[in-house]
């Protein structure tokens, strides 16, 4: 091969890649850059002015849009679904190292729990909850426990069927990394622990955690992440109050003002404002490990 | 290793059995015992009756008056989804294949497939948002076309029209066959192409015949993410479709928005028996679990 010149198919797979790049991400910046359109501009461009308008009507609520208690509801369920993904995918990951019954079928159906579609399991759980609330409802009827009859509502909520429903879909994609990073994990380091006399626990906390931290920060990125745009499972399985990605779906009809173009650039900036820190934590836990090994 | 029964794999995998106990495989049981429930205007009766299953397929059996709302809701969704597994597909292979074979640089490749799947972590809805200025009767687009003369009035197909729904889907959805194409381009052992070469392969002989078959793993599970994402999507057909187009998703949604659960149940196992059949037969293909 002649390593100095590309071959034409080179650039035009280039130029090809080069519009998928744009395809990907322009759409994105065209709103990005409407969210500055002035008082008196559209939904489309021209630009007429550039202000930070929408963003203070966005700020202050008195916009079409009052938005801010389903982004807070978002960001605590969003944080809740990150630390419950890291720590059970973890431990799930180091499981799966070693034998165990029902393996393949815990395996199978985490797979599962990914590719069934989402409206399918929303649908499935808002029926379970419902099937929990009606006997309940019958509980308290028939031994006629006013207080629980009166009192009850419904166990359906953010932190309850909301929750499950983002752990089906974060679970699988926390296990995936798991197996990816135990797959190619040096086990000779544990091995020679153990030579050392080290116990199973001390193993994990001074060999393994430390060396799969910087996979870990990458498992708690995607739960947070998906977590925070979810709106397929979410979907039906939410009760009464919605996340910021269903208000968001409602308001796409009904809105008509670049508010919801700044709503958009404050929701991206938030996933990329956690992609970022997700780098700096994987520098510092890299850095971290690899003086640890060599200290 | 110690003989006595070791319980902490056991332990460990526990929290995820739970969760999936909880949140996956019981509201799927509660499903399909549901969709054989009767219900009235306020609640569900819990006996055994095909009445679910039968009005989904009312009048399907009499095809002189025309398909059935439910055939015609399949049959449409299976068309779109077919439109876009062909062109993520071919866009997905395309863009690993010049990343895998064309990047020389280590760095450079894993820059570029990071800016390919950042997106992935961003919002759906926002991303689908953001073709409005574009697409729309004033957008970008038709103030183009309409600028240079290619057409006399602004285009209404763009937007609110199966176009724009495939068109979100492939932007939305290209990533989930790049990442697992990528991966298995990855492992192809490069001098299985040098081989080719010197035996006299064509570049098109050389893809087909080698990159093609090495590749089919991560074509197949890609394939299966894209036609699950589509099969029960409502929101992006909804937003992209102006609340237009019929899909499954979509008839799930309104019956359960009118709480009739076990209609929307049946339709549910109806849907997801489609989706595994699909699955099945394509992980005939491949092993998902040595792909990782």
């Amino acid at each position: 091969m002649d390593e100095t010149r590309r071959p034409l198919s080179f650039w035009v797979l280039a130029a090809i890649f080069t519009l998928f790049v744009v395809f990907l991400y322009g759409p994105t910046l065209t709103i990005f850059v409407l969210s500055f359109q002035g008082p008196e501009g559209g939904l489309t461009f021209p630009l007429r002015g550039l202000s930070t308008h929408w963003f203070e009507t966005l700020w202050r609520g008195t916009g079409v849009i009052d938005i801010w208690a389903s982004f807070r509801r978002s960001a605590w369920l969003g944080l809740v679904v990150m630390v419950l993904t890291t720590v059970i995918s973890l431990l799930a990951g180091y499981a799966f190292r070693r034998r165990f019954p029902g393996q393949d079928l815990l395996f199978n159906l985490t797979i599962a729990s990914l590719i069934v579609p989402s409206i399918v399991v929303s649908l499935g759980i808002a029926l379970e909850f419902r099937l929990i609330d009606d006997a309940v409802k019958a509980y308290a009827e028939a031994h006629e426990l006013a207080w629980l009859a009166e009192g009850y509502n419904s166990a359906m909520g953010l932190f309850t069927s909301g929750l499950g429903a983002h752990l089906t879909w974060t679970l699988p994609f926390g296990l995936l990394i798991m197996f990816a990073v135990f797959n190619r994990f040096p086990g000779e380091l544990e091995e020679a622990a153990r030579d050392l006399g080290a116990s199973p626990w001390q193993v994990f906390r001074h060999v393994v955690l430390p060396l799969v931290a910087p996979s870990l920060v990458g498992v708690a990125l995607f739960g947070f992440t998906l977590s925070w745009d979810e709106i397929a499972r979410s979907s039906q399985a939410l009760g009464d109050l919605n996340t910021l990605p269903l208000e968001l779906q409602g308001l796409t009809s009904t809105v008509t003002t670049p508010e919801i173009y700044a709503l958009g650039t404050v929701t991206t900036g938030v996933s990329v404002a956690v992609i970022g820190l997700s780098f700096l934590g994987v520098a510092i836990a890299r850095r971290r490990a690899a003086a640890k090994l060599l200290g | 290793m110690t003989q006595r029964r070791d319980w902490a794999p056991l332990l460990q995998a526990a929290p995820l059995a739970l969760v999936l106990l909880l949140f996956f495989v019981f509201p799927l049981v509660a499903t399909a015992v549901v969709s054989l429930w009767n219900y009235t205007e306020y609640s569900l009766v819990p006996d055994v009756t095909s009445r679910n299953y039968a009005e989904m397929f009312e009048g399907c059996g009499n095809l002189s008056d025309g398909l059935c709302t439910t055939f015609r809701t399949y049959i449409s969704t299976l068309r779109l989804c077919g439109l876009v597994w062909l062109c993520t597909l071919v866009l997905g292979f395309t863009v690993s294949y010049f990343l895998a074979f064309h990047v020389r640089s280590d760095t450079v490749r894993m820059a570029l497939f990071l800016v390919c799947t950042a997106p992935f972590l961003t919002s759906n809805v926002i991303r689908m948002i953001s073709w409005l200025p574009l697409l729309g009767r004033e957008g970008l687009v038709n103030q183009a076309l309409v600028g240079s003369g290619v057409v006399d009035a602004p285009q209404d197909w763009l937007l609110f029209s199966d176009f724009s729904v495939v068109l979100a889907f492939v932007h939305l959805y290209t990533l989930f066959v790049v990442v697992p194409v990528f991966n298995s381009m990855m492992r192809i052992d490069r001098r299985l192409l040098e081989a080719a070469q010197d035996a006299g392969a064509s570049g098109w002989q050389t893809l087909w015949h080698v990159v093609v078959p090495l590749t089919k793993p991560g074509l197949v599970i890609g394939s299966i993410f894209v036609i699950v994402l589509v099969m029960g999507d409502f929101v992006t057909i909804g937003v992209m479709g102006g609340q237009q187009i019929a899909s499954i998703g979509k008839i799930i949604q309104v019956q359960m928005s009118y709480l009739q659960f076990p209609a929307a149940a049946a339709q549910a196992v109806v849907l997801l028996g489609l989706v595994l059949l699909v699955i099945a037969a394509m992980t005939k293909l491949i092993d998902i679990r040595r792909e990782l």
